[in-house]
């Protein structure tokens, strides 16, 4: 498996752009943040239509079993286009949680609804996922804890920064899976939300810096487009080279999960850490170069420039991956790889 | 990795281990460091490994883009000495075998290749530092009555790497009014009559770099690179392809970054504790670069090429190679300030890291080409 994506990836991915761009997904957000799931929901049914959902779900529960590169390909372009809803927990973390709890009764009650499309599901992972996002639009919610997993209900529900997103305390009742084999199937599901996560913020980025980019291009001051500043220039190119060299270290980590290296954790963390502060920066950037007019409501850039910030703290802060990180090096024996 | 890569590995890392020399050797930029420099080179290339991706007639092994970078990454962590040819292993050589004639590459690349020849660069002048094209120094086209015609150069060459012990270097001149089509590529050497070299001390207290005067210094056609006016083109080429990628090979930050973690490690207490984001961000910005590399290196062997993009990387290693020698110096605290010893080569590494961000075309000049030719922001 190789950092390059073949054909059928580059494919997949500009079917999925194109399938967004056309959809109105900035109209789609700004419904669902005005409690409005319908438009947003029918978007997920579209997104299922090409295989998104199905990606992570096991052939033999009525899904793709594709590989996290695929998944990542995915979540790249829904982070791309600011897709409401619990993304990198329904499109990754449930259903490689149910796949790995490896119980047919549970496998046959859920993943095939999450394949299809018809069914949404959501999860709190505390301490990393302390609430379940958008349990409010799922028909699923989660408790997953390193001696249970159960099924929750949504309790108190907090609003976030980004608007087109809830945090809900997840109340676990029914348990659906317990004893020590239950802590690797939640640790996987962690990796996989985490690189969905960081998958998003990359696709999440990389739309800041088109904005910027493009609002540069239009935007004239002193009689000259605003990009010709070198002030302007330069700060989009740094945006460029930090989305550039975050792109690689996250493709590593989906092969580094999807055969199972013993490197995984590390790859992943380190790829979150960078995507972060990849789209971190992209969105410091974007709102400099939009100008006051970013730092509306009125402009769709919030929805992007809200987003980062709350997925940035989601999956897993910053200072906890670069501690895995440095868990993983400072203990020498993984070699470069 | 496929088998004949990790046998590859296996051969270049044992030779290194029995090889290398124990110790820092003295500095490249001086008179005594450079001489051993250069028997290091000479024993690198009696193993046929000095220029590993060079075709085997030139002393090379013919080795593929991928296995030169595995070269480099056991090179480095094997803290082998820097390269004394670097500026003509890594730019000129592939410039002449891209536009060099037959002749010109046999006659000039086996001494390169042996370290009988070392090649200084010499592109800047005193008036043409990030404005390359603006340079001054002349080639004027000259029939002297000998058997063969050539050119006479005249100017001022300045910061010029290497070329206060080196013999030969290769540089632009201007031949004609035009501000791009008006350079001519040229060689000459650097002890030829007319050619006076001034050494200038650098930062770090060692003449790393020179200032070279040419007064009507005579270079015969032979030792034109290309054609006469071809000559901006040509230089340009050096960051347009793949040499993009070889000016600075993701194993010296690899090396580097697994040092860091281990003096991190030793260091230990609440100074190790307060840096250790910033050892972990540079440990992922080495491996990012490293990554990042191998994925362009397939590429480029699938037939694909490397343009604007090259400026991308350069920004992004320069920057780099200052957080590491950074985070490395303030984890040694009041010890980083010492010269020479094992843990004076952090202090070295930090100066010659601080470089990184001006020569190559400084990062300023690499972000604008990549919003103007990669994001499309206008001119």
């Amino acid at each position: 498996m190789t950092l390059t994506r073949s054909a059928e990836q580059q494919q997949f991915a500009s079917s999925l752009h194109d399938l967004l761009a056309a959809a109105d997904v900035p109209g789609a957000a700004r419904r669902w943040a005005d409690g409005d799931h319908s438009p947003g929901l029918a978007l997920w049914r579209k997104l299922a239509g090409t295989g998104v959902t199905a990606l992570a779900v096991p052939p033999g529960s009525g899904g793709l079993g594709a590989s996290w590169l695929d998944v990542v390909i995915a979540c790249e372009e829904l982070g791309h286009h600011a897709v409401p809803g619990p993304v990198a927990e329904s499109a990754a973390a449930v259903p490689e949680l149910i796949a790995a709890l490896a119980d047919e009764r549970l496998s046959a009650r859920w993943l095939p609804g999450l394949a299809a499309g018809d069914l949404i599901a959501t999860l709190a992972l505390p301490p990393w996922l302390p609430y379940a996002a958008d349990a409010d639009a799922a028909g699923l919610v989660l408790l997953a804890e390193p001696g249970a997993v159960r099924l929750a209900t949504a309790g108190t529900r907090h609003r976030s920064v980004d608007p087109a997103r809830s945090l809900s305390q997840a109340r676990g009742h029914e348990v659906l899976a317990q004893g020590p084999a239950v802590a690797a199937a939640v640790a996987r599901a962690r990796e996989a939300g985490t690189l969905a996560c960081a998958a998003q913020l990359l696709g999440a980025g990389r739309a800041l810096l088109e904005a910027g980019v493009s609002h540069a291009r239009q935007r004239s001051q002193f009689g000259r487009p605003i990009g010709s500043f070198q002030a302007v220039k330069h700060q989009l190119a740094d945006v460029a080279i930090g989305l550039e060299f975050a792109r690689p270290l996250l493709g590593a980590a989906a092969i580094a999960v999807t055969e199972g290296e013993r490197t995984a954790a590390r790859d992943v963390s380190a790829a979150k850490v960078a995507c972060t502060a990849a789209a971190q920066r992209a969105a410091r950037a974007a709102l400099q170069v939009h100008g006051a007019i970013g730092y509306t409501q009125e402009h769709d850039l919030h929805l992007w420039l809200t987003k980062v910030r709350a997925l940035a703290g989601a999956w897993g802060s910053q200072a906890a991956h670069r501690a895995r990180v440095m868990a993983a090096i400072a203990d020498g024996s993984l070699a470069w790889s | 990795m496929s088998p004949d890569l990790a046998g590859f590995r296996a051969e270049v890392r044992d030779w290194l281990r029995a090889h290398v020399p124990a110790g820092p050797l003295p500095s490249v930029d001086t008179a005594e460091g450079f001489a051993r420099h250069r028997a290091w080179e000479r024993e690198l290339a009696a193993a046929r490994l000095s220029v590993v991706s060079w075709p085997p007639r030139y002393g090379g092994r013919g080795a593929s883009l991928l296995e030169w970078l595995v070269f480099e990454e056991e090179y480095h962590a094997a803290a082998a000495p820097v390269r004394a040819g670097q500026n003509g292993l890594f730019l000129l050589a592939p410039t002449l075998m891209r536009h060099g004639t037959a002749e010109q590459c046999d006659r000039l690349l086996p001494p390169m290749a042996r370290a009988d020849e070392i090649w200084a660069q010499a592109w800047s002048e005193p008036e043409a530092g990030s404005d390359l094209a603006s340079v001054r120094a002349s080639a004027v086209r000259v029939n002297t009555g000998r058997t063969e015609g050539g050119w006479l150069l005249s100017g001022i060459k300045t910061w010029s790497s290497r070329a206060a012990f080196a013999d030969k270097a290769f540089g632009l001149f201007r031949s004609g009014p035009g501000r791009h089509d008006g350079l001519t590529y040229l060689l000459f050497g650097l002890r030829a009559d007319g050619v006076t070299v001034r050494p200038i001390r650098q930062l770090g207290g060692e003449t790393g770099f020179a200032e070279i005067f040419l007064d009507g210094v005579f270079v015969p056609d032979a030792d034109v690179v290309g054609a006469p006016g071809d000559g901006w083109r040509i230089a340009m080429g050096t960051a347009g392809d793949e040499r993009g990628l070889s000016l600075r090979s993701p194993g010296r930050f690899s090396a580097a970054a697994d040092r860091l973690v281990e003096l991190w490690r030793r260091a230990g207490g609440p100074d190790a504790d307060s840096l250790r984001d910033r050892v972990v961000d540079a440990w992922i910005g080495a491996q990012a670069y490293r990554l990042h590399t191998f994925a362009t290196a397939a590429r480029l062997a699938a037939g694909g090429t490397l343009g604007a993009e090259a400026s991308l990387g350069k920004v992004f290693w320069s920057e780099l190679d200052v957080t590491l020698h950074e985070t490395a110096l303030d984890l040694l605290g009041p010890r980083a300030e010492l010269r020479g010893g094992e843990e004076g080569r952090w202090l070295d590494g930090y100066l010659f890291s601080l470089a990184g961000p001006i020569y190559a075309g400084t990062n300023e000049i690499q972000r604008t080409v990549i919003a103007e030719r990669l994001l499309g922001l206008p001119r």
